[in-house]
């Protein structure tokens, strides 16, 4: 850490007016407060203090949640590509983990260079300080989309996802939709084949810097969602799997148990709303429930809540302050509808395996008038109190 | 007064930018998105409203003296249904695909905003050659965006231009995907979008 400071000490002056690299200063502005609690403090007039912490370590908290879901993530890539090349007993831990390590890191690298590269042009160009929204939403895109997502196609979505859901609202804080939604939307909308298409997708075909398998490019292995909606009425994988989330799927969503453990930070921290999370699980559960003791869906409640992105969306999207519901009874209606909705698409709607998606970008909008619902609610229902006494 | 006045002129020019109908009045908008999935039908559709409005304009000015004030609205609704009918007939008759691909929006021509807001706002209380020239003007304007938005979402979206591949087939080879979503009315709106920010940003006093 002192080394790290001792770093943005030195070459600070380069950054100050009339150094040579002025120009940058949002860019070095954007690191300094993203490593460390800015030593200034609100002018006079005209601040509310909300909490302690900043946004920016609100954000980095978020980021580590992440870590344990995107390191499993890793994993499976590469446990998917040796199962199907059929070597699972040659490959070691670390040989599959490497592997999957390297297909990930690009993707990674793309959506933070195309996504903070658009931020800072934007913080540059309006003589802003940097947004440090994007912190979370670069890491999240490379982990909602299958492995096989060609890098160009990631780089535009991304780009279409940050300029028109972020910056023409006026940046973080004022999106109306979740930003790593929308690129996955766009991609979806725009390449269905390159996201779910033939399932070709969802496992990794080609041997990267010499590790890992190669296997056929027609090689196909649907996620469990895909096989319901294909018309199986049994999933060809253990629900031990599907918890532990050794299936294919997008590269972050597949294992409950890391998503947990991101989940629990969170929860601990405060910040994420235990609220709206348990409330999408209620609704997911309910609707599951529902449909399957109506014959409509053949998976119960259980798997309908470990497959997919259910979680994943559950925890770190369902609950993005920003574009969820702010009111404590707006989060409960908000939370529920999502659970809702996802199941309803996935069980009645043939053309989408999934609607995690979906659902969470519906209820984004609808987050406004829930809250604003409940805002008339509270005041009509004190206005009777005044008049009362 | 001569046939280009300043006034005339203007009534030509000023759709086409300051006034467009589409960016700038924002009418019309629901064709705009409905027929510019190729750059042929946006073509067509932008030609016949432009034919459509410079003719409805041109005999709602010649009678409009004695159009009751009640019941204006129902003939300038004659007048343009007759006009939508003759060119969807000949659209039928001599271009049958492109007639196949517009379907209902020809005849949906009758509901264009843009045209009961010219016939409303300019035709009802001008001579019939100010008329006749701010309807060309006017469809023009309109045309010019759809062929725009058209352009943008068949190279994007087919990688084709008036149907024919301007997108190399190495291009694919090396794994380009059109772009789906261009093919669908959501993404026409945001290229509209796009356009009224561009129009806005280089014309500061429409902001």
């Amino acid at each position: 850490m002192n080394s790290l400071r001792k770093f943005f000490d030195k070459i600070k002056p380069n950054f100050e007016e009339g150094g040579k690299l002025h120009a940058f200063r949002s860019l070095y502005d954007g690191f300094e407060t993203f490593a460390f609690v800015p030593n200034t403090t609100a002018g006079r007039a005209g601040t509310h203090v909300h909490d302690a912490i900043d946004s920016k370590r609100i954000m980095s908290l978020v980021v580590i949640a992440l870590v344990p879901a995107l390191l499993f993530g890793m994993y499976n890539v590469g446990y998917q590509n040796a199962l199907a090349a059929g070597q699972l007993e040659n490959a070691s831990f670390w040989g599959m983990f490497w592997f999957g390590f390297l297909a990930v890191l690009p993707k990674i690298i793309v959506s933070y260079v195309v996504g903070l590269g658009i931020e800072f042009t934007v913080a540059q160009w309006k003589n802003e300080e940097i947004h440090e929204g994007f912190l979370v939403s670069g890491i999240i895109i490379p982990m909602i989309v299958p492995v096989n997502t060609p890098l160009w196609m990631l780089a535009i979505a991304t780009a279409f996802a940050v300029i028109f859901a972020k910056e023409i609202f006026g940046g973080t804080g004022m999106n109306i939709f979740n930003v790593a939604l929308i690129t996955r939307a766009f991609l979806f909308f725009s390449y269905p084949s390159s996201m779910t298409g033939d399932d070709t997708v969802w496992v990794a075909q080609h041997t990267i810097c010499g590790l890992g398998f190669n296997v056929p490019d027609t090689f196909s292995a649907a996620t469990p969602l895909g096989e319901i909606a294909a018309g199986a009425t049994a999933l060809s994988s253990s629900f031990c799997d599907q918890v532990c989330g050794f299936i294919p799927g997008s590269i972050g969503e597949t294992s409950v148990i890391a998503i947990a453990l991101g989940a629990i930070l969170l929860l601990w921290t405060g910040v994420a709303s235990w609220k709206t999370m348990l409330s999408v699980f209620v609704g997911g559960a309910l609707t599951a429930w529902l449909y399957n003791a109506l014959g409509l869906s053949p998976l119960d409640a259980c798997q309908h809540i470990v497959l997919g992105g259910f979680c994943f969306g559950a925890v770190f999207m369902a609950t993005d302050p920003v574009t969820s519901a702010r009111t404590e009874g707006g989060k409960w209606v908000y939370g529920f509808m999502i659970g809702f909705v996802a199941v309803t698409v996935r069980v009645l709607n043939p053309g989408y395996p999934e609607g995690m998606m979906l659902a969470i970008l519906l209820m984004n909008l609808f987050a406004p008038l829930i809250d604003y619902c409940f805002v008339s609610r509270n005041i009509s229902k004190r206005a009777k109190r005044a008049t009362k006494n | 007064m001569s046939m280009f006045s300043k006034a005339n002129k203007e009534a030509l020019i000023n759709p086409l930018n300051l006034n467009n109908p589409v960016v700038v009045q924002v009418l019309g908008i629901c064709s705009a998105l409905a027929v510019t999935a190729k750059l042929e039908p946006a073509i067509v559709m932008g030609l016949s409203v432009t034919i459509i409005t410079a003719f409805s304009n041109l005999i709602i000015s010649l009678i409009r003296n004695s159009i009751p004030n009640r019941i204006r609205i129902i003939v300038q609704l004659v007048v343009v249904a007759a006009l939508v009918t003759i060119v969807s007939q000949v659209l039928k008759a001599f271009a049958y695909d492109v007639s196949v691909q517009l379907s209902v929006y020809v005849g949906l021509i009758i509901t264009n905003c843009i045209l009961m807001g010219r016939l409303e706002a300019f035709a009802m209380m001008n001579k019939p050659w100010p008329s006749f020239l701010d309807g060309i003007g006017n469809g023009i304007g309109y045309a010019l965006i759809l062929i725009i938005v058209g352009f943008f979402r068949e190279l994007l979206g087919s990688g084709t231009l008036l149907n024919f591949q301007v997108i190399p087939d190495w291009c694919y080879e090396h794994g380009y995907v059109n772009n789906g979503m261009m093919t669908m009315p959501a993404m026409s709106l945001i290229i509209v979008g796009c356009v009224i920010w561009a129009h806005r940003a280089y014309n500061k006093d429409l902001q």
